[in-house]
């Protein structure tokens, strides 16, 4: 970040041609801390520049955050209403009504533990993709990596995820389900989601500013989603040769390897490292998206 | 040495109604196959405005530069490539140090959140870090003068307060370039004040500043250099004095008399307007010397005779204020009031000394007196008053008051009674 300048003018360097002379002084474009080029190339990804704001994806997450407790006269309870009413519905719908099969759990907890990651995968790409559109005072009036503000968006659904979780410790316990070790790992699949949201969330993020459609289409389009994956139904349901079908939706993996790790079952490989796949594919695919239209933000929004 | 700001060749290319177009899928699509066949063809499509051409320039460590032109001459286009807000259609800049731009005041408050939370929000959106804001928070709270209600929701601020806020918080960042859009043209006088010491603070300091204004007096206090734009072009760089009374004499060229052609506003069987001209000096202008007196006139054609008709000037200044009005009812005779029909020019001469300098907008009306209102014409004239002296009679634009007379003082010495 320091800039290296003789404190005078005059001093030249001694062994300055004569040529480097007559132009005025060094080379401004020798090695600039910012250099703003028409021709550059969009596709560069500025780690620097990321670490430099870093704070600010916080106090944007931070900002969603309180903004939405401060609002909301239920506040956080939110995050523990929205998947527990879902799962009451579900519960009578397709737990008691269809008799849907739930792999020998209870259905109420096997629900949930799919509304878990569901809800906060659904407010996540929802706020995200929409986030841009609703930034446009700070796009139009301020540069920090636009990156930021989808990746906020999708952060703060984080605490709710975090809320909704301590239902099930109760829960565990009224079912009477024996916790494993596997428990510990569900922060990973925690983080799954957190990336596969953000790469759904970037992606639409930008196609949002230049296609208004995207605004609408996105409840649809996340609705579609739900029945795609296996929250209400298990994975068990679907005939073994075409799980794999399933497996390509990586939302598949990340229910998969919570209720793994909620209810000490295996995991399963076939249905875990597609998602994996796919949602790093998918990061990549929505960077370059969001890269390719992050210039022009602030002459559309 | 290297220069800290370098501009090389820089352009920008809009293109006209590119918010109306490629807004839904369904366009898109219709371009994407249209396309090819455009390029067939080789024609381009020439509903695009360049709103910079070629702009080159630099800027040395240190240097606080004014950009200077008309509305839509580029200037905010240009600041806005610099804060890297948009890009650039063709050259390239080198930045030798770190950025922070104001293109408004307060950009990311919110309502709900606190006076605390904005500091470090907004802190944090113009790149500061948490450990820094927190280092100037206090400094931050006591130049926006606003310590009681740190944690009272900014929604529950009067406007003045949070602009005080969210200046205090700019005032405080400490980058080697800043870059300022016309945020001086809000808050009281007093505070304005303040903030323009704290930017030639800033710009001692060893920082270098771009400025961009409209009020020529700001800049050139502050600016020792200046950049003229015009239609996204340089048309002149120098020092301040100079290219500021460059852009005047031009702004008094273009100067041109505000015409109604046809019916202008409100029912006009009895008064209409007819066109406005400014003068001083025995020049057409819109930008006054605040040392000279000078004189709006006002044709109108009274289209039968009407008795008892006003008609008045109201004059309103940037923030609003309405430093005076004056009506043709000071006339001595009273008779006058009484319109003939036919086409009359009434004038008045405003008195030498007497405005502050800015932006003055001014309303046109006819009543009849203690009766009703024939019409108004708001903001139908506009006008600048500039100081072009640069000794102590200077400091009243700064005093507390709408207006700042030069008034007559007497010092006479008092007989000693001893």
């Amino acid at each position: 970040m320091e800039t290296t300048e003789s404190p005078n003018a005059l001093e030249t360097p001694s062994g300055a041609s004569p040529s480097q002379l007559q132009t005025t002084g060094s080379d401004p474009f020798d090695d600039p801390l910012i250099l703003i080029d028409a021709r550059e190339p969009a596709l560069r990804l500025n780690l620097r520049e990321l670490w430099a704001y870093r704070e600010l994806l916080f106090f944007l997450a931070w900002r969603d955050i309180s903004i939405r407790y401060k609002q909301t006269f239920l506040g956080a309870a939110w995050a523990i209403i929205q998947p527990l009413f879902a799962m009451l519905l579900f519960t009578l719908l397709f737990g008691k009504l269809a008799r849907m099969p739930s792999d020998n759990l209870p259905y109420p907890l096997f629900a949930y533990a799919g509304l878990l990651p569901w809800t906060f995968f659904a407010n996540a790409v929802t706020n995200s993709g929409n986030s841009l559109i609703g930034s446009s005072s700070l796009i139009t009036k301020v540069y920090f990596p636009r990156l930021y503000i989808p990746a906020s968006a999708v952060l703060a659904g984080l605490l709710d995820l975090v809320i909704g979780s301590l239902l099930l410790i109760p829960m565990l316990f009224y079912y009477q389900v024996a916790i494993t070790w596997r428990i510990l790992l569900l922060p990973l699949f925690a983080v799954l989601a957190t990336l596969l949201a953000q790469g759904a969330g970037m992606c639409l993020a930008a196609l949002n500013v230049k296609y208004r459609d995207v605004r609408y289409a996105l409840p649809f389009l996340i609705q579609l989603w739900l029945f795609a994956s296996p929250v209400i139904y298990p994975v068990s349901i679907v005939p073994e040769h075409w799980r794999w079908v399933l497996a390509l939706n990586p939302m598949t993996g990340v229910i998969e390897g919570f209720r793994a790790c909620l209810f000490g079952r295996n995991f399963d490989p076939a249905l875990i490292l597609p998602s994996v796949l796919v949602t790093l594919a998918l990061l990549v695919f929505s960077f370059v998206v969001f890269r390719r239209v992050e210039d022009s933000f602030a002459d559309v929004v | 040495m290297k220069p800290i700001i370098a501009v090389e060749g820089l352009g920008k290319r809009y293109r006209i109604g590119a918010r109306q177009t490629h807004n839904s899928l369904r366009d898109a699509v219709a371009a994407a196959v249209s396309a090819p066949m455009r390029k067939l063809r080789g024609n381009k499509s020439d509903n695009t405005i360049w709103a910079l051409k070629d702009v080159t320039f630099q800027v040395r460590t240190g240097e606080v530069v004014g950009i200077i032109g008309r509305n839509g001459a580029g200037k905010s286009t240009l600041l806005k490539i610099l804060s890297r807000i948009t890009k650039p259609t063709k050259g390239r800049i080198a930045l030798n140090g770190r950025v922070a731009s104001l293109l408004e005041v307060g950009t990311g408050f919110h309502s709900e959140l606190t006076g605390r939370e904005n500091i470090f929000l907004n802190g944090a959106i113009l790149g500061m870090t948490r450990e820094e804001i927190r280092r100037k928070f206090d400094e931050i709270v006591a130049f926006a003068e606003t310590e009681e209600f740190l944690d009272t929701p900014v929604k529950h601020y009067s406007s003045g307060m949070t602009v005080r806020l969210a200046f205090a918080v700019a005032a405080h960042l400490e980058p080697e370039i800043l870059i300022i859009d016309e945020v001086l043209a809000v808050g009281d006088a007093v505070f304005q004040k303040k903030c323009l010491g704290k930017m030639n603070e800033v710009a001692k300091g060893g920082r270098t500043v771009l400025f961009v204004s409209h009020d020529i007096t700001a800049v050139n206090s502050l600016c020792e250099r200046s950049i003229l734009l015009d239609e996204g072009s340089i048309t002149m760089t120098g020092p301040t004095r100079e290219v500021s009374g460059h852009y005047l004499d031009a702004a008094n060229r273009l100067y041109s008399p505000i015409t109604w052609v046809s019916v202008p506003r409100g029912p006009s069987e009895e008064i209409e307007l007819k066109q406005v001209t400014m003068q001083q000096s025995g020049t057409a202008t819109s930008a006054f010397d605040c040392r000279e007196p000078f004189t709006i006139s006002v044709e109108h054609e009274n289209k039968r005779a009407v008795r008892q008709a006003r008609l008045f000037l109201v004059i309103r200044n940037a923030k609003g204020e309405i430093p005076f009005t004056t009506s043709d009812y000071d006339l001595p005779n009273e008779a006058a009031l009484n319109k003939e029909r036919g086409t009359f020019v009434s004038s008045v001469t405003i008195p030498a000394g007497l405005l502050k300098t800015g932006s003055y907008y001014g309303t046109i009306g006819v009543d009849i007196k203690n009766e009703r209102i024939v019409f108004v014409a708001n903001d139908a004239f506009s006008f600048e008053v500039f100081e072009s002296a640069d000794d102590t009679l200077a400091e009243r634009h700064d005093r507390v008051g709408v207006v700042a007379p030069l008034l007559q003082w007497q010092i006479v010495k008092a007989e000693n009674r001893s």
